[in-house]
């Protein structure tokens, strides 16, 4: 049975069991909670849904408390239909998905948190837009989001998914890696490589901090979810063609938790440090009470 | 930890400790209630008092009183909802001492008229810890079924309580007692790995010495 303590260890077992990465890691799910394999994927399958329906639900007047956040997602998505855009059709639309849930958040809409609130855009803006330009069924994208899953476990069990335990590294790093190897499954690449593409999206925004302007789930959180829905496709895109991560992807967790530990807490979503402390960030601090 | 602990929850943003898990606060608080809240004063320490307005924090305890889960979409709009049912509430900043930075207190009287003050954190993820009981210590998370006894200071209430939940077939995964002062009155928090019936809670509650009883299941979104 997979224990979600290495990804060497889930690979093995996925490889051992004859089954593919996507459905050891759900017999894993059924052990973890007592369910059957129908009910683990019903579940993942209204984790889906609520995804589709957050996109749906977004609004480009919302706007966040501090006023700071909304109207991106509005914005890149106008850009994109002028047909005349830097990075094409696919990332417009990626970027355009990222924001729009990161605002979706801010503005207290319904979202599926990935693993966290602050970095719930970066997988529905990868798999939504996948689905769109290169056609992808919905147990398809339903099968991707367990290799997220799965791989997020690992992550959670040996560095951390939360921004003030590891930094920004933690929480949209964290999403990007999950996203990586999704999007590897979604192109028919091997479980080694989605752990490269993973272990890749985590090396290349290692060390990300977290400074949240107010303390808030706004700035610079929202465009951060660009980020790491960009980084993943990178990652993924050079998994595919056959690029390796030099560092096995185990020991890239162990230095991101240790990376993690290292960060001071100013940078650790305290609002304290980083763009929260300049000029303009303490505009937007919360007085102390 | 599960893979919905990694994908999910579904919630209300912007944030797990400072919404999702002040919703749950909220809830939790109205179920020890076991009443319909109408009137509820809240302090908030901390995170909670400094950036809480920001996170939606107040909406988010004022959703959990009225019942809402975590993924309701009316958690925003959660005054109105508090009006219409007739829910009077406060919100202050307040120091509580030694409490994790995202922490209130929350004051609530009942329908009924029963009255019942909890202290609960939120310290990461949506879930939450309750650490105070009626000016009583405490230490719980809501994520097994757990039985809330008030009790007066005698010998054998905890007795009385084990050998009821034993008869019931009940295994107690963890028991904590704290009381005021001797002879006083004290809580029991019982966790228990199996889900405590109404009939349970009513034959603990005719038992000597018992002065409350209540008990919190956890629910698809609860803890």
């Amino acid at each position: 049975m997979i224990d979600f303590t290495s990804i060497q260890q889930m690979l093995e077992q996925a490889r051992a069991d004859g089954l593919p990465l996507w459905d050891a890691i759900r017999q894993a799910d059924c052990h973890l909670q007592n369910i059957t394999p129908e009910q683990s994927w019903e579940k993942m399958h209204a984790m889906l849904d609520a995804m589709i329906q957050a996109d749906e639900s977004y609004r480009e007047s919302d706007r966040s408390h501090s006023g700071l956040v909304g109207g991106d997602g509005g914005r890149m998505a106008r850009y994109g239909q002028g047909g005349n855009t830097l990075c094409g059709p696919f990332l417009t639309d990626v970027m355009a998905g990222a924001l729009r849930m990161g605002e979706c958040n801010a503005c207290m809409k319904r979202i599926v948190a990935a693993p966290t609130a602050g970095a719930c855009g970066v997988l529905p803006a990868l798999l939504l837009p996948y689905a769109k330009h290169f056609g992808a069924t919905k147990d398809q994208l339903v099968q991707a989001l367990y290799v997220a899953s799965g791989f997020g476990m690992v992550i959670a069990a040996r560095a951390s998914i939360s921004g003030a335990e590891g930094g920004c590294q933690a929480e949209i790093g964290s999403a990007a890696a999950m996203g990586a190897a999704a999007v590897v499954h979604l192109q028919g690449g091997g479980p080694e490589q989605m752990a490269g593409a993973c272990a890749m999206a985590v090396k290349n925004l290692l060390g990300l901090v977290c400074d949240p302007v107010g303390g808030l789930v706004e700035v610079p959180c929202v465009k951060r979810n660009v980020i790491g829905a960009m980084d993943a496709l990178s990652a993924a895109q050079m998994a595919m063609a056959g690029i390796t991560s030099r560092v096995p992807p185990d020991q890239v967790l162990d230095a991101m938790a240790e990376v993690g530990h290292s960060l001071p807490h100013t940078l650790r979503e305290t609002g304290k440090g980083g763009l929260a402390a300049t000029p303009f960030g303490l505009e937007y601090a919360p007085k102390d009470l | 930890m599960n893979l919905f602990d990694i994908l999910g929850p579904v919630m209300v943003g912007p944030s797990s400790s400072h919404t999702a898990g002040a919703v749950r606060i909220g809830r939790m608080a109205r179920s020890l209630l076991g009443q319909e809240p109408v009137k509820a004063d809240i302090l908030l320490h901390g995170s909670f008092a400094s950036t809480g307005e920001g996170h939606g924090t107040h909406q988010a305890i004022i959703a959990g009183l009225l019942g809402l889960a975590p993924d309701d979409s009316r958690v925003p709009d959660s005054f109105a909802l508090a009006k219409e049912r007739g829910l009077r509430f406060t919100f202050s900043p307040c120091t509580l001492r030694d409490v994790h930075p995202n922490s209130a207190l929350i004051t609530l009287e009942g329908a009924q008229g029963g009255r019942l003050e909890v202290g609960a954190s939120s310290p990461g993820g949506g879930r939450i810890r309750v650490f105070r009981l009626d000016g009583l210590d405490t230490s719980f998370t809501g994520a097994l079924p757990t039985l809330v006894v008030h009790n007066s200071d005698q010998p054998g209430c905890v007795s009385k309580v084990t050998r009821a939940l034993a008869d019931w077939g009940l295994n107690v995964a963890t028991l904590q007692l704290n009381r005021g002062g001797r002879g006083g009155s004290a809580v029991m928090v019982i966790e228990c790995d199996q889900p405590i019936s109404q009939d349970t809670a009513q034959q603990i509650r005719a038992l000597p010495g018992i002065m409350r009883v209540t008990c919190y299941t956890p629910d698809e979104e609860g803890a």
